[in-house]
């Protein structure tokens, strides 16, 4: 199976007060057509850095996507020109972002924001885009959506605007969607709603997924393989149930600790992972994690591992054989 | 946006109270009064405490002070009359009214010479932030700033008068029968005006500019493909003109004190002119007259202004 989106090596970097902070440090990942990835990471791991660079959203200055390739649909997208990235925009990868109060802009109406992507995309005139938007409020179940497109983003709920987000997303039909955190702004009962609709849709539309979190209970329920990111790298990829049942990294481990489960064993105390991130302009020697770790072993501070094989489908850059060790 | 309107309007009469209390007081607080003048300037009246204490009769300046504002405001509320200059015998209201529309031509002209100036060049100088246009664009808005108006002015009609023998135009023909010249004498006094609005609005658009486009639904724009011309003029400069029409609201007192001083040297016959004789005549019924007309329309001015923020943000208009 061939893959929709290949990522190889991407390293972007940003430049502050003279140093050099490495956000995201040489990622290499896969998304196949259709399936839903998930990327997940503390505040700070280079997740949403690695997202804005796929749509070369990075700010420049001060941030630069120093190398790497992103190969789209076999055309390497940080090759390409302005023009020829902006016609991939919101067509053919869409995206959705964290925050729904902001990201969307106070002085247009939902219906003309959500409608923008096929104004532009498909060239269709604005009464058009609006009909079309119309059916897309609609399929993101918003109710009464030929009302509520002449309304403005601050007339709707946070759960209603990223609904809006979502049928923006799907305007042009995209084969990629990326959703960076899109129900961390949310109430707990409105997340696990937003979340199936997408995963729904996207379904329905043939569409990939990428899901940008940093909540493990979303990435089992949703995702079909993982990405796990720590300080600008991927430490652990693989199959979303191989992941969870084998986590080979300590700080896939660790998160998996730090997540509460109704399965569990209520008398034990979630394990926070101690110590804080890793400062990206100033990272520890070796591996990036080796300060937290509590396997730690000489050989992780003089040399940062690679990713290697676990089994063909999952790959871990540690080390430590936690299987021996643990 | 009724209820909001009126609501509106009835706070204006406090406003307007204290306004013409304090224009009132102020004015007869200033030392030298017009009866002195008008005894030693002109010789056919005697210089007598007779004399004196018939002008003072013949234009209720006798009475005490309280007394002489009610008389003022009772006439202009219940006459439409805002009382009769004291040195020329002449209805101050038509005074006024003559002038107007000179003074409103220049202001107007020079608020339209500063936004058209400034937003584009406030824009360009955001969108292109830390470039050389942008140093270009900053250096002039400062330049702006720091020359005064009458300097510039004063510049700008001797210079070319030395050098080549001209000066700028200045005799008014009716607008009906040459609206071109009647408009081409403001040209240089309202750009000379309009120019250090221009640099206050510039300065005032690039910041908000350079905030909005960091905002995040600018970045939602960008990434659902819009060309970059589409994100700064759609998405971008909607929201961040919204504060620099409230500062076109400010410009009102500045424009009115500077149409004076531009009145003054390229010699247009507007309110400014009038407002200077009247000053230098203690011609209390003009000068009380002329600020409560500015007064008024400060304070309509700052309506509209509300009122066009409405329309731009429509968080403003729907909770109305």
């Amino acid at each position: 199976m061939t893959s929709l989106l290949e990522v190889r090596n991407l390293k972007t970097y940003f430049h502050s007060d003279g140093s050099v902070v490495k956000a995201v440090d040489g990622v290499s990942f896969d998304v196949r057509a259709g399936e839903t990835v998930a990327v997940v990471g503390e505040s700070g791991s280079g997740k949403t850095v690695t997202a804005l660079s796929v749509l070369r959203l990075i700010p420049d200055p001060p941030g630069e996507i120093i190398s790497g390739e992103i190969r789209f649909a076999g055309r390497d997208l940080l090759s390409l020109s302005e023009a020829e990235v902006r016609k991939i925009r919101g067509n053919r990868i869409a995206m959705i972002f964290q925050e729904p109060m902001t990201s969307l802009n106070p002085s247009l109406t939902v219906g003309r924001q959500v409608g923008e992507p096929i104004e532009i995309h498909q060239r269709a005139s604005r009464k058009n885009a609006w009909d079309k938007c119309i059916a897309l409020l609609h399929k993101v179940r918003i109710p009464d959506p030929e009302q509520r497109a002449n309304a403005y983003p601050y007339q709707f709920s946070g759960g209603m605007r990223q609904r809006a987000m979502i049928a923006m997303s799907l305007a042009c039909e995209p084969e990629l969607i990326i959703a960076d955190e899109p129900t961390t702004a949310l109430d707990v009962t409105v997340q696990a709603q937003v979340l199936h609709l997408l995963k729904e849709l996207t379904r329905e539309t043939g569409a990939a997924l990428v899901i940008i979190t940093h909540d493990l209970g979303v990435v089992a329920r949703y995702a079909d393989r993982v990405n796990v990111m720590y300080a600008g790298r991927i430490v652990e990829t693989g199959q979303t149930s191989e992941i969870f049942n084998n986590p080979k990294h300590p700080y896939t481990v660790g998160l998996m600790n730090s997540l509460p489960r109704l399965d569990g064993d209520v008398r034990f105390a979630l394990q926070p992972i101690e110590g804080h991130p890793p400062d990206l302009a100033n990272l520890p020697s070796g591996c990036a994690f080796q300060p937290r770790c509590q396997y730690a072993v000489d050989r992780c501070l003089a040399k940062p591992p690679e990713l290697s094989e676990v089994n063909p489908e999952h790959l871990a850059a540690c080390w430590v054989d936690l299987n021996v060790t643990a | 946006m009724q209820r909001y309107l009126v609501r509106r309007l009835l706070a204006v009469i406090p406003t307007l109270f204290f306004a013409s209390v304090i224009v009132f007081l102020v004015i007869r607080i200033l030392p030298g009064d017009a009866v002195d003048l008008m005894i030693k300037s002109s010789p056919f009246i005697e210089n007598t405490e007779e004399m004196r204490r018939q002008i003072e009769l013949d234009l209720g300046l006798d009475q005490p002070m309280h007394m002489q504002y009610v008389r003022w405001v009772s006439g202009i509320i219940f006459h439409g009359d805002l009382g009769t200059s004291l040195i020329r015998d002449t209805s101050v209201g038509a005074e006024i009214a003559e002038r107007v529309p000179v003074t409103m031509t220049m202001g107007l002209l020079a608020v339209l010479f500063a936004l058209v100036i400034a937003i584009p060049i406030g824009v360009y100088s955001a969108v292109r932030q830390d470039t050389l246009g942008d140093y270009v664009g900053r250096s002039f808005a400062i330049l702006g700033l720091a020359v005064p108006s009458f300097w510039l002015g004063t510049m700008v009609v001797i210079l070319p008068a030395i050098w080549w023998g001209w000066s700028p135009p200045t005799r008014l023909v009716p607008f009906v029968e040459e609206p071109l010249r009647y408009l081409s004498v403001f040209v240089i006094p309202a750009a000379i005006l309009g120019a250090s609005l221009a640099a206050v609005t510039m300065r005032m658009t690039r910041t908000m500019m350079l905030e909005v486009l960091r905002q995040d639904y600018i970045r939602t724009a960008r990434a659902k493909g819009l060309e970059e011309w589409l994100v700064v003029t759609r998405h971008a400069m909607r929201n961040a003109l919204i504060p620099v029409i409230t500062l076109v609201g400010l410009f009102i007192p500045i424009v009115i004190g500077g149409t004076v001083i531009l009145e003054r040297i390229f010699v247009i016959p507007g309110v400014g002119q009038l407002l200077l004789l009247a000053v230098q005549d203690r011609d209390y019924p003009v000068i009380t007259g002329i600020f409560l007309v500015v007064g008024v329309f400060v304070i309509l001015v700052n309506l509209m202004v509300d009122l066009s923020y409405g329309l731009l943000d429509p968080k403003v208009r729907d909770q109305k």
